[in-house]
């Protein structure tokens, strides 16, 4: 293994064991790259209840610090001074490593995103593949910290929090399945490169609102915070979890969603790319700027629209989800391939032109056009067959109640 | 050897992600009162005393749900080569890609019309 | 012939160990939930492996696939058998079990293992120089001439075992 960047640095130093030398290039690398989600995770919770405050008609925190910036902070002082209640049958070791196993994680999957050009972790061969086995490891955690707790509710709320992520596991990846498609390679910094002409917002709409529901399920967001409802099961999974151990499920869970809008904003809009993004830190403006954005829109979602239940929440997965995200990948890779054989879409949109790739845009864009009106179409039809449906035997009990 | 290279920041990574939520919870244990007490570390029903084992009703829809994620999770592993592959791909090719998502897509369609799909 | 350096081999010890003793946790283990537990140790161990073995998308996929689902799958199939979990009787025929696991052992090792040992130089390290990238394996997956029956056999059996188990869970659903 040779001796690049960051172990230069190192070896400069005066470090002279190879392995040493690669060993503290790397731990350097993790710090710098785990820093970006540790740093912004402490601003996050703040963001996200100023907002949620916003529309919801009030202030939100602002006594400490300015702006209440410095909420988080006490925050978590206030977690760290909390007693560390465990269960008296709790399965030990399980139940200390759920927390730890859940954040860690989340903060796994940063390795792969392409914060500036030039700046990513690992440019993996297989990033996308990666960021979903890793978020998979956090459905694991979930699962021992609900069986580890012993407590009948943590249990019950262990059980449909893992039916519910596996559950919608499955949209999720089929989504993922298009950019990488589209672009030929798993590879994070690819599907940017590919993007360079073009956004896949553009070109695959349909194909980023089933990744962006999917991942607000995945997370245990509005609508699907039945998993978390305070109202509901205590608490699921974590009710016996207090002080810092809960803490962490929560930085996890706040940190999650906003990886998934910066996931999304690599995917599908273009990652760091913008105007001048030659300058990592322009790129690296652009990249939070559009992360922020869809982080703002899932902020803005979980604070308008109510809660679903678990039986409608896993209809609307295996019945609209999945299908549609099937059928998306055929179509897409039917009409994407024909495009391809008759030479409209160019097969490498990095080495395109704007005006090659626009054709393909078009297309692929009216594609998912005609199949969203398909599907609202169906969706109508049903809907209209329920209605009378429900109109009939209203009729039928009122006529038998009359005939009485 | 690349390859190897980027994993081994994996590797490291590994090792130092669970550090990072370890440490406040290291931390929270120095600082944190301790009085344990018989009371607190009962399990928590709603301020009720437990009622008989800890067993919970366990329903088989968990179990097919699983079970049909899995069948789809081997499904799309398979699926991403090809995908990768895309752009390199012949009709006849694509086709074998087409042929393997439908049939799966049948085998949901079965699921469907079985009423398995539907949680009760 | 790669040499294989220490960190290698160091990397190559770590991971069997975690796949080994992972095992070892499933089989001694009472505890039923642990056992599983201990299985997706074993199972990450072998991920490590093949990362080792330049193919980080089939470790990519064993974490994907049989700790995020088949282990998921068992830790159900644990909780649905509650009572289990308890076990606490002692195992008493231990020796018989004991002579035919050694015999075992030994069979495996003289009739595979001592045959092909040494014999391709290729085969005794940890490390693999190939590496065959994702678009390759792709593209040899739906090749005429490559593997497109087996793929598309996969996928028939992929259906097979969903209606099988659809049609089992639904007869004990009935049941209930």
């Amino acid at each position: 293994m040779e001796c690049v960047g960051l172990c230069e640095f190192v070896t400069s130093l005066g470090v002279s064991d190879m392995g040493l030398a690669l060993f503290l290039g790397y731990l350097i690398g993790v710090l710098l790259v785990s820093g970006v989600p540790l740093v912004t995770v402490i601003f996050l919770i703040w963001i996200e209840r100023k907002i949620a405050a916003r529309i919801q008609d009030r202030i939100g925190p602002n006594r400490v610090g300015p702006f209440g910036l410095l909420q988080t902070v006490a925050d978590l002082l206030k977690l760290l001074a909390k007693e560390d209640i465990t269960p008296a049958a709790a399965d030990r070791l399980l139940y200390n490593a759920a927390p730890i196993v859940s954040f860690a994680s989340v903060v796994l999957i940063w390795a792969v995103i392409p914060i500036a050009p030039g700046f990513v972790g690992v440019d993996l061969d297989i990033g996308a593949l990666y960021f979903v086995a890793v978020a998979s490891l956090g459905t694991l955690a979930i699962m021992t910290a609900g069986w580890a707790s012993n407590n009948k509710y943590a249990l019950l709320g262990a059980f449909r929090v893992v039916a519910l992520l596996v559950s919608y596991e499955i949209p999720l990846v089929f989504a993922l399945v298009i950019p990488v498609m589209l672009a030929g390679s798993m590879s994070m910094v690819d599907i940017i490169n590919a993007q360079s002409h073009m956004w896949f917002i553009f070109m695959a709409p349909v194909a980023m609102l089933m990744f962006a529901i999917s991942s607000q399920a995945e997370t245990g967001r509005a609508p699907f915070d039945l998993i978390e409802a305070e109202s509901e099961l205590i608490a699921g999974f974590n009710i016996e979890y207090s002080g810092m151990k809960f803490g962490m499920f929560f930085a996890a869970e706040f940190l999650h969603v906003f990886t998934n809008g910066i996931l999304i904003a690599v995917l599908f809009m273009g990652g760091y790319l913008g105007l001048f993004y030659q300058f990592p830190l322009l790129g690296f403006l652009w990249l939070g700027l559009k992360g922020g954005l869809v982080y703002f829109v899932f902020l803005w979602v979980r604070n308008t629209v109510p809660r679903m239940r678990i039986d409608q929440v896993m209809r609307f997965n295996w019945f609209f989800l999945v299908p549609v995200s099937i059928l998306n990948v055929i179509l897409t890779a039917l009409v994407l391939k024909l495009l391809q054989v008759w030479g409209i879409a160019p097969v490498n949109l990095a080495e395109s032109s704007l005006l090659g790739v626009l054709p393909m845009t078009v297309i692929l864009l009216l594609k998912d056009i005609l199949m969203i009106l398909f599907i609202l179409g169906r969706i109508s039809q049903e809907g209209r067959r329920a209605r009378l449906d429900a109109e009939r035997a209203h009729e039928q009990l009122l006529t038998a109640a009359a005939g009485d | 050897m690349d390859v190897l290279n980027q994993w081994a920041f994996v590797g490291v990574f590994l090792l130092l992600a669970p550090i990072f939520p370890a440490l406040p919870i290291g931390a929270a244990t120095l600082l944190r009162p301790k009085k344990p007490n018989v009371l607190k570390s009962q399990t928590y029903e709603c301020g009720v005393e437990t009622v008989g084992d800890t067993w919970v009703q366990f329903r088989v829809q968990y179990y097919i749900y699983g079970l049909v994620f899995l069948v789809f999770d081997v499904e799309m592993v398979l699926l991403f080569p090809w995908a990768v592959a895309y752009n390199q791909l012949d009709m006849f090719a694509f086709g074998a890609g087409f042929l393997f998502i439908f049939l799966l897509a049948d085998a949901l369609i079965y699921a469907w019309k079985k009423d398995v799909l539907v949680w009760k | 012939m790669a040499d294989v350096s220490f960190s290698i081999a160091l990397a190559f010890v770590i991971f069997s160990v975690i796949s080994l003793g992972g095992a070892l946790g499933v089989a001694l283990n009472r505890n039923l939930f642990r056992g599983t537990i201990w299985l997706m140790v074993s199972l990450f161990g072998a991920a490590g492996l093949y990362v080792l073995l330049s193919a980080p998308f089939l470790a990519a996929v064993q974490i994907l696939v049989y700790i995020g689902a088949i282990a998921i799958l068992f830790t159900f199939a644990v909780m649905l058998t509650r009572s289990l979990t308890q076990v606490r009787e002692r195992f008493t025929r231990v020796w018989a079990n004991l002579v035919v696991a050694v015999l075992l052992f030994v069979l495996l090792i003289i009739g595979i293992i001592w045959p092909v040992w040494g014999s391709n130089p290729d085969l005794a390290q940890p490390v693999s120089d190939v590496v065959v990238s994702t678009t390759d394996l792709g593209v040899a997956l739906v090749d005429r001439n490559g593997f497109v029956l087996p793929f598309e056999v996969a996928s028939l059996l992929l259906t097979a075992a969903m209606i099988g188990a659809i049609v089992i869970a639904r007869e004990a659903d009935d049941e209930v």
